[in-house]
């Protein structure tokens, strides 16, 4: 078998255990992804992890993404790789429009940990039962969350002499 | 901005709890800042350190100083000008990072890059790794009190970054590779320069095992210190040279070749013990190996275009711009709105000098990326530290940094 149509079986094999969490699969380009319900997460990674012929026991990480203004809006790709078989797989939940939250997968793979407080960061995707959830990237008062498609690409402007006092009025510096 | 809460302070013993044992809040621990700019924390980490006289207990990363939302940044840009960010996150794997950028734009795009220029990668990913190792083990060594070390390493890097700037213009910043290939033909010096480069290092690598490998002082820093087991390395995403040094045979240029890595031959060395010598161990003989694929990539490179011809991705030659109408439009068309790629998202991962570098690319179909992500072996790695940390001594902590090889910039992008 290449390794295009074991990641399809791996991926059909999950679908087929567990019909409830999973939605739907897709490939593109070689790269096989399931889509699943944000709710199931744990369930499926745990499968994912304990399951002979599976074995997707390496977590390469989890990405947030903003699809803004599409709805819904937030998902976030986990990364799995099984080192036994070689297989990579994707799965993919869609969070809610408002509150995105999900649970943490840190109880299965302990290497998620940076990479959920990186999304709660970048995209303020609450992961729930995270052990340390804190920004990581960003100061601890920083507002906002940079890599959401509504949060502007900031540039500073350039202080002269002629305006150096009103620019200077608005800078956050760390006060008292 | 709001005002600064006196809570959110740093420092203040509320922010502590998780991170330190509550041994500390009765006052039987002391809690030590390390970083953000000590010298041997390659970059600016802080480590906050929980200890007990000598020994670590408890040992908490903070990272992001050095964030530069480079990811951000390359969602406002064209393809083919994010890929000159690529370079700027892992400053030492400069040419590595482009790669990734690249495969993944043209695993996108499906875009055929011609043999030349997958060679041509090949020897320069190389080549890349071994200007990484090399700083690597100056820092390293200078870390543990070899100091000379630090200055052989940095005279033969000199010569990797000469043949970079021969070919790109730029020591550091090459953004060398573009999607279909390269970004121009290598220059007649090129070949002699990296055949002087082979004859000359090899002999080099003999000398830094002469100083180190046997060297008891090294032996004392490095030798059981910092251990993690082959089971906690994969937990914890370990990969490249700090998960093989555990003794897992995991390269993912021999898992899933990418960029014509199936043609060459070379062996993938593998530590035992998981301790900071075993890692030691596995980049010097990367070294080896990494000047056995640039000789086979050099005697073999084959002959031909350097980039792809799909003129729909890739820019024209300047010479048929004078009498070919459809190369001006195109040319015309890709400067001045890009391309559009169709909508989708891909991933792709690449064997890093530290580790495995994947880059995760979704596309609107618009002519910029709708979002990057660049999944660091540096990230992963800092995540584990704790791991590898608990129960040595406070002088261990610097080898143990040292010895996973964290580039800041690839942490923090």
């Amino acid at each position: 078998m290449t390794t295009f149509e074991q990641r399809v079986s791996a991926a059909k094999a999950i679908q087929d255990a567990l019909p409830d969490a999973v939605e739907r699969l897709y490939e593109f380009r070689g790269d096989v992804t399931l889509v699943i319900k944000s709710e199931k997460i744990v369930d499926v990674c745990r499968y994912c992890r304990d399951t002979d012929g599976l074995q997707f026991d390496m977590f390469s990480g989890v990405t947030g993404v903003d699809y803004y203004p599409d709805s819904p809006r937030f998902a976030l790709v986990y990364h799995l790789y099984s080192m036994r078989n070689n297989i990579s797989l994707e799965l993919k939940a869609y969070l809610d429009d408002e509150t995105p939250s999900v649970e943490s997968v840190t109880s299965i793979y302990p290497a998620a940990n940076w990479f959920e407080r990186e999304a709660y960061d970048m995209f303020g995707i609450q992961i729930n039962n995270h052990p340390d959830l804190r920004r990581i990237l960003m100061p601890q008062d920083w507002e906002g969350h940079p890599l959401r498609k509504d949060y502007p690409l900031g540039y500073e402007t350039v202080q002269f002499s002629f305006n150096f006092d009103e620019i200077n009025k608005h800078k956050p510096y760390a006060k008292e | 901005m709001t005002r600064l809460d006196e809570s959110q302070w740093e420092g203040d013993l509320e922010t502590l709890k998780g991170l330190v044992s509550d041994r500390a809040f009765a006052g039987e621990t002391m809690v030590l800042n390390m970083g953000p700019q000590h010298p041997s924390t390659h970059g600016v980490l802080r480590v906050l350190l929980e200890l007990d006289g000598e020994e670590i207990v408890n040992c908490a990363p903070d990272v992001g100083f050095l964030h530069t939302g480079i990811e951000k940044t390359m969602e406002a840009k064209r393809y083919e000008q994010a890929i000159t960010l690529t370079d700027r996150a892992d400053y030492l794997n400069n040419l590595g990072n482009n790669l990734v950028f690249c495969l993944a734009m043209e695993k996108l795009f499906e875009l055929d890059v011609p043999p030349r220029a997958q060679y041509l990668r090949v020897l320069l990913a190389e080549l890349t790794r071994i200007n990484s190792h090399l700083v690597w083990l100056g820092t390293h060594a200078l870390d543990l009190g070899a100091m000379s070390m630090m200055l052989y390493c940095f005279r033969e890097r000199e010569r990797v970054l000469v043949i970079f700037e021969m070919l790109s213009g730029q020591r550091m910043m090459t953004s060398y590779f573009r999607p279909g290939g390269v970004w121009r033909e290598t220059v007649p010096e090129f070949e002699p320069a990296v055949r002087d480069f082979l004859n000359y290092f090899p002999a080099k690598i003999d000398d830094y095992e002469r100083i180190l490998t046997e060297n008891p002082l090294w032996l004392d820093r490095t030798q059981g210190v910092g251990f993690i087991s082959a089971e906690d390395a994969i937990r914890y995403g370990c990969s490249g040279p700090t998960l093989r040094g555990s003794g897992v045979n995991w390269d993912i240029r021999k898992a899933m070749p990418y960029s014509s890595y199936e043609d060459f031959e070379f062996d993938v060395p593998v530590g035992q013990h998981g301790d900071v010598y075993d890692r030691y161990m596995v980049r010097i003989q990367e070294m080896r190996q990494s000047v056995r694929i640039v000789q086979q990539a050099l005697d073999r490179l084959p002959d031909g275009p350097f980039r792809s011809n799909n003129r729909k991705y890739v820019p024209p030659p300047r010479s048929e711009l004078g009498h070919s109408m459809e190369a001006v439009i195109h040319h015309f068309k890709l400067w001045t709105e890009g391309f559009r790629p169709p909508k989708g998202e891909v991933y792709v991962r690449v064997e890093s000098p530290r580790g495995e570098l994947g880059c995760y690319l979704v596309s609107d179909g618009g002519p910029k990326p709708w979002r990057v992500h660049l999944r660091t072996p540096s990230f992963a790695h800092l995540s584990a530290l704790p791991v590898m940390t608990k129960g040595y001594m406070i002088a261990d902590v610097v080898g143990i940094i040292g010895s996973i090889d964290i580039v800041l910039g690839d942490c923090d992008r």
